[in-house]
């Protein structure tokens, strides 16, 4: 997991509209440093995961090291360090979460998106199902997010219509 | 409210009032609804006064530790020549909690409002609002509700027209549980790893950018307006009549296994009893409450008889074996194996560990592995002590509570519910002896 992946074809990301975005950010911290989590979310925006060519780009406008970067970007579980299935979804299995059937709704994903197993692309590219710890959304059926998208009380009847209504 | 479901007769709706209603959310219902004429008043206002007022109120702090919010203010020296920050944590993932995301998603002016008068409050010129990465909704209501408040001039370089500067920016956090510990959400706020930082110095004389800092929970603030606006007598009289050091109105998550789940609102003091089976329903049908944690998973078990004794405020949680904490009340039916769901706490903060401290990395670690054996029934006897050994090891002697936080429902569940435990090893023998014979 911890090799660097690289990305042959990553295009620089500030430039332009998200230069003067990043730009505008800067005048809301004494210190540039302070930008760096905005960063990376803007280059996880746009290119969909944060490879060793974004942590560059980052370092480098931010007056960071790119090993300072990464270090950064490996403590915070959102970022993606490698490219995500198209679907990457992320169902809460905590303990509120737990007790009303999370785990019945994770064992429906993976069977009905044909991943194999936890954190593993389906063959097709188009899933990849992951546990994750508590969303926020506790007391109803189990939360799970789509990429950036949040979805509420899904239950083990209502997984197909939900990976039904993704594409 | 019960939100969702239609506030219940004997709820106090304060900060819940306009929960559901689409029309509170953008500025000029939250203007038709009384928005911001309590940051109008307290712009006219010195800071030492609001201090003043919010110590009067009693309102402490609702992000777990219960501190009193006017005495933490007053902490941040007023002419000491260095800007002062209010940090806002919005970062709520108590595993339980969701009180502070309805807030942001229905009323996110409230919390703007509550902002700019604690960042006046306390000298401020700024004030960042950490949401956690994963409430997409609340981030996006806040980040529009501090647009539009801009573009109305009641935010910026002259707020509300009085040449007052306040900054409301809102910070997106990337998906740490640590960075909800006030030192560590700080690091994180300057773009560094989320590791908690060892106290003193504390917060108010080096926080974020080493500058004096205030830091309190997005409920806290979202009740400031209101006590702007009323007075503290008025705040003070939600309470019970022996216990005049809990005051005003708490959110409280109820999730797990119970009829109604969802956000309710009641006066400290209101009888725990009365709020889990009138306002929520009771246990689901042909069941029973087992147990409770009623103030996120890092706070102690109650058992039935416990909870049904609570009076719900910071002491009368506390009389009853546990802690208010966060409000986010988990219950937990006798359809459960409660000793599974101690090992998923666990994991939880095996893997929410910054792993600074050894007790607190290798303990959470050790607590989940020995948890799920027993679990899995191929636990012995001897792992009760040694659970309890590294529970004693993991309290009180790190850099942040998170470690105390994982021990604490392994002693709480040790105690309280050891049958649950016993029968999992009960189980073994009784799997165990066929396969002897045969
Ligand atoms: C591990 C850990 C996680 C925490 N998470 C949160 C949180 O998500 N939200 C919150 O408001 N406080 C959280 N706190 C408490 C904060 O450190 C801090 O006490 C609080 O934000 C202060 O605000 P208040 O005085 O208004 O309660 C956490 C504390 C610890 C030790
Ligand atoms: S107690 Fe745990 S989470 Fe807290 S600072 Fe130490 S290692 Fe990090
Ligand atoms: S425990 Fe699942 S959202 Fe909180």
């Amino acid at each position: 997991m911890s090799v660097d992946a690289a990305d042959a074809s990553y295009a620089p990301v500030f430039t332009g509209a998200r230069k003067t975005e990043l730009n505008e950010l800067l005048t809301r911290y004494p210190t540039k440093m302070a930008a760096l989590l905005p960063a990376l979310w803007m280059v996880q925006e746009d290119r969909g995961w944060v490879s060793q060519e974004g942590i560059a780009e980052v370092a480098e406008v931010l007056d960071l090291t790119p090993a300072y970067v990464k270090g950064v970007v490996t403590f915070y579980t959102m970022y993606h360090q490698h490219p995500v299935a198209t679907h990457f979804i992320q169902v809460c299995t905590t303990s509120p979460c737990n007790v009303c059937g999370a785990e019945d709704v994770v064992t429906a994903l993976l069977k009905h998106t044909g991943c194999e197993e936890l954190g593993v692309q389906s063959p097709d590219g188009k899933y990849q199902v992951i546990e994750v710890e508590c969303l926020g959304a506790c007391g109803f059926n189990t939360p799970l997010m789509v990429n950036e998208r949040f979805i509420e009380s899904v239950t083990v009847d209502s997984v197909p219509a939900l990976l039904a209504s993704l594409d | 409210m019960g939100f969702p479901h239609k506030p219940h007769e004997r709820e106090s709706l304060v900060l819940s009032k306009h929960f559901g209603e689409r029309e509170a959310i953008g500025l000029d219902g939250w203007r038709a609804r009384g928005g911001y004429t309590a940051l109008q008043k307290a712009l006219a206002m010195q800071p030492a006064e609001i201090v003043q007022l919010v110590k009067d109120s009693g309102l402490r702090g609702r992000g777990g530790a219960g501190f009193p919010t006017g005495v933490k203010w007053s902490f941040m020296k007023p002419g000491d020549g260095k800007p002062h920050y209010l940090v806002c944590n919005a970062d709520e993932s108590e595993p339980g909690t969701f009180k502070d995301r309805e807030i942001m998603r229905w009323t996110p002016h409230a919390l703007v409002e509550g902002c700019a008068i604690g960042a006046h409050a306390i000298g401020a010129e700024v004030a960042y609002v950490y949401i956690r990465g994963e409430y997409t909704e609340a981030l996006e209501k806040m980040n529009a509700a501090c647009k539009d408040a801009y573009a109305a001039g009641i935010l910026g370089k002259n707020a509300m027209g009085t040449g007052k500067t306040v900054h409301v920016y809102v910070h997106k956090g990337a998906g740490a549980y640590i960075c909800g510990e006030e030192t560590a959400m700080m690091n994180s706020l300057e773009g560094k790893r989320g590791n908690p930082r060892i106290k003193p110095p504390f917060p108010a004389v080096s926080g974020v950018f080493g500058q004096p800092t205030t830091i309190n929970n997005v409920e806290t603030l979202a009740a400031v307006p209101h006590i702007i606006n009323n007075g503290a007598a008025w705040y003070q009289a939600f309470k019970r009549a022996d216990n005049p050091k809990s005051t005003g109105t708490k959110l409280y998550s109820v999730c797990g296994n119970i009829q109604r789940p969802g956000n309710y609102e009641v006066p400290m003091g209101f009888p725990f009893k009365d709020f889990l089976y009138d306002l929520c329903g009771g246990p689901l049908s042909g069941r029973q409450f087992k147990a409770i944690i009623p103030g996120g998973i890092s706070v102690p078990i109650q058992t039935r008889d416990e909870a049904e004794a609570t009076l719900m405020d910071y002491e009368g949680f506390v009389a009853n074996g546990t802690m208010l904490g966060s409000g986010g009340v988990i219950v937990i039916d006798d359809a459960q194996n409660l000793v599974k769901q101690i090992a998923r706490a666990a994991r939880f903060f095996a893997h929410e560990s910054c792993a600074q401290c050894t007790q607190c990395r290798e303990g959470t670690a050790w607590t989940t592995k020995i948890l799920e054996r027993i679990v899995a029934g191929e636990g012995t006897h001897e792992d009760f002590d040694t659970l309890l050994e590294i529970a004693e090891n993991m309290t009180g002697k790190t850099i942040c509570v998170l470690s105390d936080s994982c021990a604490t429902p392994v002693i709480s569940g040790l105690t309280k519910f050891r049958a649950d435990f016993e029968a999992l090893i009960k189980k073994k023998k009784v799997h165990m002896v066929p396969a002897q014979v045969a």
